[in-house]
């Protein structure tokens, strides 16, 4: 049976979705990037194609990410913010508002009642608010990346830290803990300032819908985003395979299936 | 996919033609440096230059050398030297790197032109702020350390309409500067000179103006990118026959290839807007990125803000005040969102790039909302870089083309 299969070589992971004709995930993984994009797409590959029990050749496989150009076997390449309006479209087929937290970006994505993307916007140059500032933050706290939204969910305080800088939000979080801020809340206003940096990239106005790795294993920061905004915030399932889903489903476009 | 395939950048014929020019231009100023004769002026690009030919000057700009300075991707090495002495990272980039150039005692030119070993040293530095603060800054930078003076001229900025009293300021500032340039030239001012400049300069700026406007043309026959280079007589030699002869011989080029609609890109599908500053460093590498998307960047505010309509040598102070008052950095945000909607109706646009220059904020126009408000208004969609003219560790590569072709499939699915 034909399959279908979209590579997402993203800045800190690499996700491979495997899809059929009827657009049914038979497959999927995930590892980290690292200094080899082709070494991961082609283990995430192997891996999905084992899951999904498939050893023939893919029909279609295209890939996205920032390692786009750097997966040999992909017969096309379509960036992230096209896969990931793609992918979030599937299972939010209206008009909505698409924030992705990426490893390396943020990306505000606009997609219209059929699917058309009408705009869309990444985040300034400084990684203030993105995985990797959540990553710098828990290594400054030496705790495990994991360990985050455990943490936040127990704090009962609201601690701010305001820099759009992630350098000067270390040295934020270096005041807070020498005035005896616990873990705890430190985690929370980081979460918090992950929100304020999207909600200076848009009026977010209308459906908003999540997708990326930070809202995959944080889903605390998702609660305090709609309490922000006051209204529900939708979650694709695996949030973190948007864009190597939307790739798949390209892939299958492409092959008209 | 693996690597991009290798894409060739269309050539003009002229390029010979327009780089004997510059060659004449920058040898001379370098004899004339040598036998200190004639004298030399530095101006600010869109300055009173037509003044200072006419008053015997050889003119040198420092803009000019910045973008030379971006465009060769030296810039990276001086910009810090200055940073090092107290010229920000975040002030304008071609006064960094020019100025770090100077400091160090180098200039591409001299690996361009043999022979030429460094920029002709000014008898007098000449500004006009219509396009920003920094010039004046720059200028005052050479002049406390040649012992050079520098004198200039002050505008308003963000004019909406422009009135009697905004020119009259101006004609009667550049009237004040002809008896230092006198006694500094040691000519006398000849009004008939200055009218025959200022005729010459006109002349140049209608060929500019018609070339750019043979990208109207669907295919665009040339791209921005190599318009920014072909724009180098319009900075550097209006006020001369060559400049006006030289563009004669680019629009005739131009008009050939559209007799055959002989595109720049060739199966042109895309046509988009560049409103802001070059990215000096990049381009070449912008020009063939966005020929592998089939996209011709086709017209810019950056190449229209050297077309001077309103030059008259019947009235030579009061047209030259408001051409050099009429430019689109003076203007207010109504005016710059007007004009950007002519240029998308005129060259039959699809999108609209904005370059969010880190240090030049007066050529950034994103920063007022005025994307949004476009899209709204003409139904098109917009998107915004973040880059630099000069300074390329402002400029993320990835991300910049991540969003250009995001950008371009969002035109795609139109």
């Amino acid at each position: 049976m034909n399959y279908f299969v979209g590579i997402d070589v993203g800045a800190s992971t690499t996700k491979a979705v495997i899809i059929d004709e009827e657009k049914k995930v038979l497959g999927y993984s995930l590892t980290y990037s690292g200094a080899d994009f082709k070494a991961a797409a082609e283990q995430v590959f192997e891996e999905s194609q084992k899951k999904a029990r498939r050893k023939e050749p893919a029909k279609f496989v295209v890939a996205t990410g920032y390692g786009r150009r750097n997966v040999p076997f992909a017969d096309k390449s379509r960036t992230e913010i096209s896969c990931h309006a793609r992918g979030s479209f599937f299972y939010f087929p209206h008009a909505h508002t698409l924030i992705d937290i990426g490893g390396q970006d943020n990306k505000i994505i606009k997609v219209n009642d059929s699917g058309k993307r009408t705009g869309f916007k990444m985040n300034r140059k400084c990684a203030a608010g993105t995985g990797a500032f959540l990553e710098e933050m828990a290594n400054r706290l030496q705790i495990k990346i994991e360990k985050l939204n455990g943490l936040a969910e127990k704090s009962e305080r609201d601690i701010q830290i305001g820099s759009y800088c992630t350098v000067f939000s270390a040295t934020e979080i270096l005041t807070r803990i020498r005035e005896g801020v616990e873990i705890k809340d430190l985690v929370k206003g980081i979460f918090g300032s992950v929100i304020k940096r999207a909600l200076e990239m848009d009026p977010l106005e209308g459906n908003i819908v999540m997708s990326g790795g930070v809202v995959a294993y944080n889903p605390f920061l998702v609660s305090m985003f709609e309490k922000k905004l006051g209204k529900k915030i939708f979650i694709p399932p695996h949030p973190q395979l948007t864009g190597a889903f939307g790739a798949a489903l390209y892939a299958l476009e492409a092959k008209g299936g | 996919m693996s690597e991009e395939k290798k894409i060739a950048i269309k050539k003009i014929q002229a390029t010979g033609f327009l780089r004997k020019i510059m060659a004449d231009y920058f040898y001379e100023l370098n004899d004339a440096a040598k036998e200190d004769s004639p004298k030399i002026a530095w101006c600010s690009s869109v300055g009173p230059a037509e003044l200072l030919l006419s008053l015997g000057f050889l003119v040198h700009y420092p803009e000019n050398h910045g973008a030379v300075l971006g465009s060769s991707r030296t810039a990276n090495d001086y910009i810090p030297v200055a940073n090092a002495v107290g010229y920000s990272p975040d002030i304008c980039s071609y006064l960094t790197s020019d100025v770090g150039a100077f400091i160090k005692k180098e200039t591409p030119l001299s690996r361009a032109y043999e022979g030429i070993e460094g920029i002709a040293k000014p008898d007098v530095l000449v500004y006009n702020t219509n396009q920003c603060r920094d010039v004046q800054d720059w200028f005052n930078w050479y002049s406390r350390e040649l012992g050079v003076p520098a004198i200039g001229i002050s505008t308003y900025r963000n004019i909406g309409k422009i009135t009697d009293s905004h020119l009259q300021g101006i004609v009667q500032q550049t009237k004040d500067l002809i008896p230092p340039l006198e006694k500094i030239s040691g000519n006398k001012f000849d009004i008939d000179k200055f009218r025959s400049v200022l005729s010459l300069s006109k002349d140049c700026t209608l060929m500019w103006k018609k070339v750019l406007e043979a990208n109207a043309a669907i295919p665009a026959p040339i791209s921005f990118f190599d318009a920014t280079i072909h724009m180098g007589p319009a900075v550097v030699l209006r006020g001369s026959p060559q400049a006006v002869e030289y563009y004669k011989v680019l629009l005739k080029e131009l008009e050939e290839k559209n007799a055959k609609k002989d595109g720049a890109v060739e199966g042109e599908k895309f046509r988009i807007y560049w409103e802001g500053m070059p990215i000096w460093g990049k381009l070449r590498n912008l020009a063939e990125f966005f020929i592998g998307f089939k996209t011709a960047v086709v017209a810019s505010t950056y190449c229209n803000s050297w077309i001077f309509d309103s030059f008259d040598p019947e009235d030579p102070f009061m047209s030259m005040a408001r051409a050099y008052t009429e430019i689109f950095i003076v203007r207010d945000e109504n005016f710059k969102e007007k004009y950007i909607e002519e240029m998308v109706r005129k060259y039959k646009l699809d999108g609209i790039l904005f370059h969010d220059a880190k240090t030049c904020p007066n050529n950034s126009n994103n920063r007022y909302g005025m994307p949004e408000r476009l899209e709204k208004k003409l139904n098109i969609p917009s998107l915004t870089i973040n880059g630099d003219l000069n300074d390329l560790r402002c400029y993320s590569e990835e991300q910049a083309k991540t969003n250009i072709e995001a950008f371009i499939e969002q035109l795609e699915t139109k």
